[in-house]
């Protein structure tokens, strides 16, 4: 049992830690990979829209400058909804990619992403991705959401749980 | 009206009652007992113990005189598994980004296949 809000999982792929100090998430991941290649991944529109959505949604890309002061929009597709996310690319470098995150539906929450690409040197590239928001509540709701539309049914038990009150 | 999850984040960003649910992952402890080592009132931890039981974290006995403080395990639980829920969605992007990169790969040590784009990476 945690007796922090800090957890972090690990089953040799993504780690995730959510501090009790700071409204923050953060994730580690390694791929196989240059941090070069990463950074084209999460920079080259066409190759962003093929990984990006969850499974079974459509990336609509409407606006996406990639260079450092640059702007983005983009338009993720569910059983005909759609939700707009945008933001600016604060830094793209070649180690580090800074950029915001709003979802439309809540216009005035704001995140900074920043992406940071540690060559492990055997053609393996480290990313870890630290999401901060301006308060816990927020970071809370986005760890408890998911952020990502279409949920895995696997949780439809745990939602009714907390749905029912049990909690 | 903040969700259950989220009272129960809110209630733990504060390094006391952290403390003291740290505490009583050890066994059940009355008020006193949880006041007894910082330099606050009982009131002050009485405080507290309101906010964790707000959220769900802890619960006080029947017992009128002692009304010891118990904590909620299962709510703990809840919240790895919310984060566990997030982490596993995050995987399953990556290992989506896994695909994109092995095709960049290909690419790459063929020099005589062009990108599909005409791209450098």
């Amino acid at each position: 049992m945690t007796t922090t809000t800090t957890t972090t999982t690990k089953d040799g792929t993504t780690t995730i830690e959510a501090p009790a100090d700071l409204p923050v998430i953060r994730m580690s991941r390694e791929f196989r990979a240059t941090p070069a290649q990463l950074v084209r991944a999460h920079t080259d529109a066409d190759l962003f829209v093929r990984w990006v959505g969850p499974d079974g949604s459509e990336v609509r890309i409407d606006q996406w400058d990639p260079r450092t002061g640059g702007s983005w929009r983009y338009l993720n597709v569910v059983k005909g909804e759609e939700y707009g996310f945008r933001g600016c690319f604060h830094t793209v470098r070649e180690d580090r990619l800074v950029q915001t995150f709003t979802w439309e539906g809540m216009p005035d929450g704001v995140s900074l992403e920043t992406l940071s690409f540690e060559d492990l040197g055997d053609g393996r590239t480290r990313m870890l991705a630290e999401s901060l928001v301006d308060r816990f509540e927020t970071r809370d709701a986005i760890l408890a959401s998911g952020m990502e539309v279409g949920l895995n049914d696997g949780y439809a038990r745990l939602d009714g749980l907390l749905d029912d009150g049990e909690v | 009206m903040p969700d259950p999850l989220s009272q129960a984040f809110a209630a733990l960003a504060d390094p006391t009652r952290r403390d003291i649910v740290a505490r009583l992952c050890a066994g059940d402890a009355t008020v006193g007992e949880l006041a007894a080592p910082y330099d606050v009132s009982l009131q002050a931890v009485s405080k507290h113990l309101k906010v964790l039981e707000g959220a769900g974290l802890v619960s006080r006995g029947r017992d009128a005189q002692r009304r010891p403080v118990h904590l909620e395990a299962e709510v703990f639980d809840l919240m790895t598994k919310w984060i566990e829920r997030y982490r596993r969605e995050a995987e399953a992007r990556y290992q989506r980004l896994d695909a994109v990169l092995a095709q960049l790969d290909e690419h790459t040590t063929d020099p005589h296949e062009p990108t599909e784009r005409g791209e450098t990476a």
